[in-house]
């Protein structure tokens, strides 16, 4: 199931499949080493729709709810 | 050039001399910085670049990036040796440039204790450039870097984005070795810090455990420091007064005599207020606040600060990210309005500036403000930041409203825990109170000395009696209040101090605070942020400042 990181659960994993969005912010995400294939897991999101923190290879990033609803990963559910 | 947070800075430090303050948070780096190095015979320019992930650029830092790179003649690029996989994109990008390129594998010790081994000969061969192993913030590998720039080599090959990332994938298969090992504590710790259940408590805790130990280390230092340090000091005051006799001259060094004896608070002296205030009053609470605020940004907490902030600093029209200039502002306003740079968009700018100017007040003047506010006990300190913060709350609220346009959405790294390497922490602390002293007691004892002219001529009588329909009626300070307002526009600690001799009842005393801390910034931030802002949008500011301080302290005459 493909599914966008927010609805990922806390500390759940998924596969990376796509990134939608503009080229630029395509290029953001990639050039920071989160591409299609890595394994990306939601760390927590804040509430009130507040941003969305995730962990790729041992990196955490807080990226805004917006940008996180562009980013779909692969789960097993 | 190097991506964020791999001791770029540290680097520059390292290879320069110059003074560079070195973070563990993005953006320590907006402007470049330039510095020399002496390369045996020769001396070649370094350009500390800001941190960037790719050179075609997706924000403004790396605009500047990508900028800095065409008028630089060799690369150093700073590589982090515990995140080979994402920091060999720039590499290879910028060896797709034609330009020569020397890498510095920094972060080497980090690796270590990862249990990540580089095979350093398999490297240097697959990139076809120099790779030195360097520890940037102990000096471990500078000199070899340093010996072996000579050897940078360009390249032209050119790559598309999926060929760079299969290049690499074939580098890392061959270079790199990872051992696993146990999680440590920091490593358990990073979540906890950021899940907004358990983060938020302990962001709470790690606050009121930042304001105690200032409070603590500063009144520690005053009582058992410089207290006696001036005690000591003051019959040599006295006999030098005797020596000069009455008179202009002991007038301005010594100034009034309060009961037949020198009053440090009030005597408004060069040789007396002109150096206690600055040294004995602010100094070490602008330690105590550097040191503690140091051990937060070394240790990399404040991202995740950044992080659990973010959605209420959205309500007022900026993100996470401006908890840096409201913190950097409780030092000092000036590097508070210089780190607005950090936001992408003017109008977060704005914001931030305004707000850090209007309602946080700076150390110096917080350390004042507990001096004099606090003898009453601690009910009127907490009016006092109490009003501050709702101001802060709610001119963000109202701005974010009547302002064109929103904020746009935070995107940050989080670096992962350090513990503060103390020979950095130090050197920055030392740099940060240096920069006090030389900037701060220079404006204190000019602003003493105009101060005793300006009551002298008389025109502090004047321009009390002009004002006080405001001054007066409004905020219900009595006429004399003015002469600290005139120094406010100096030095916001010696206008408190200068609260003292007026006698003021607790509920003026609490107006004059709140209204010195709002009316207007102080010479030193008005320049920076009339920089930083333009002339309309500082005039739009202080225009806020004017009337907002008007209003509050009316209202607090009227309420309290």
């Amino acid at each position: 199931m493909e599914i966008p990181i927010t609805q990922l659960k806390g500390g759940e994993k998924g596969e990376l499949k796509r990134i939608d969005g503009g080229i630029s912010f395509r290029r953001k995400i990639s050039s920071l080493n989160i591409r299609p294939g890595k394994m990306v897991r939601k760390v927590t999101s804040q509430p009130l729709r507040g941003p969305v923190v995730i962990e790729v290879d041992g990196r955490r990033l807080t990226i805004g709810r917006g940008m996180a609803m562009k980013i779909f990963v692969e789960v097993n559910r | 050039m190097g991506n964020q947070n791999v001791g770029k800075s540290a680097m520059f430090f390292r290879l320069t001399g110059i003074n560079v303050t070195v973070s563990n948070y993005p953006g320590t780096t907006v402007e470049f910085k330039e510095g020399r190095l002496n390369l045996g015979d020769e001396t070649a320019e370094i350009i500390d670049v800001p941190g960037t992930y790719t050179i075609e650029p997706t924000s403004k830092a790396e605009e500047v990036a990508a900028k800095m790179l065409k008028e630089g003649d060799i690369v150093i690029n700073v590589v982090d040796a515990t995140n080979l996989e994402r920091n060999l994109y720039l590499t290879l990008q910028l060896l797709e440039r034609n330009v020569p390129v020397i890498v510095a594998l920094n972060l080497w010790d980090e690796a270590h204790h990862k249990g990540i081994d580089i095979n350093l000969r398999e490297l240097e061969k697959e990139l076809g450039v120099p790779v030195v192993p360097t520890v940037a913030v102990t000096g471990e590998g500078i000199k070899t870097l340093v010996s072996r720039i000579k050897e940078a080599k360009a390249h032209k090959k050119r790559h598309n984005e999926k060929e760079r990332w299969a290049r690499i994938g074939r580098i890392i298969k061959n270079s790199e070795s990872i051992k696993h090992r146990k999680e440590t504590l920091l490593e358990r710790i990073e979540d906890t810090t950021v899940k907004p259940l358990t983060g938020v408590p302990i962001a709470i805790f790690v606050a009121f455990l930042m304001f105690y130990m200032i409070r603590i280390i500063g009144e520690g230092l005053i009582t058992n420091v410089f207290d006696p340090i001036f005690e000591a000091y003051k019959p040599l005051v006295i006999s030098l007064g005797n020596a000069i006799g009455p008179g202009t001259l002991h007038y301005i060094l010594i100034g009034n005599m309060i009961g037949g004896q020198i009053d440090y608070v009030q005597s408004m002296g060069l040789l007396t207020t002109g150096l206690y205030v600055p040294i004995a009053m602010v100094l070490p609470y602008i330690f105590a606040f550097y040191l503690i605020l140091g051990v937060l940004e070394d240790s990399g907490y404040l991202p995740r600060l950044a992080t659990l902030i973010d959605t209420v600093m959205h309500r007022l029209g900026m993100h996470g990210l401006s908890i840096i200039p409201m913190l950097l502002g409780i030092g000092c306003n000036v590097p508070g309005a210089l780190s607005t740079r950090i936001l992408e968009t003017k109008r977060q700018r704005f914001i931030a500036a305004t707000l850090m100017a209007i309602a946080i007040p700076c150390m110096a003047q917080i350390a004042m403000i507990i001096g004099l506010v606090g003898r009453h006990g601690i009910a009127g300190l907490g009016i006092v930041f109490g009003v501050l913060f709702l101001v802060w709350l709610f001119l963000g609220l109202i701005l974010n409203r009547i302002m064109k346009g929103g904020s746009p959405e935070i995107f940050m790294e989080i670096p992962p825990y350090r513990i503060p390497y103390w020979g950095s922490l130090l050197k920055k602390l030392w740099m940060r109170m240096k920069g006090f002293v030389a900037h701060a007691v220079p404006y204190v004892l000019l602003g003493v000395i105009l101060i005793n002219m300006l009551y002298f001529s008389g025109l502090i009588t004047l321009a009390g009696k002009v004002t006080a329909p405001l001054v007066v009626n409004v905020l219900g300070l009595p006429e004399d209040a003015v002469g600290a307002l005139i120094m406010g526009f100096l030095r916001k600690d010696v206008a408190t101090g200068m609260l003292l001799p007026l006698g003021l009842s607790l509920k003026q005393l609490i107006i004059a605070s709140v209204v010195l801390a709002m009316y207007f910034p102080c010479i030193a931030t008005f320049v920076v942020l009339f920089r930083e802002l333009g002339l309309r949008d500082m005039a739009k500011s202080t225009g806020i400042m004017i009337i907002m301080a008007l209003f509050v302290g009316g209202l607090l005459n009227i309420l309290l």
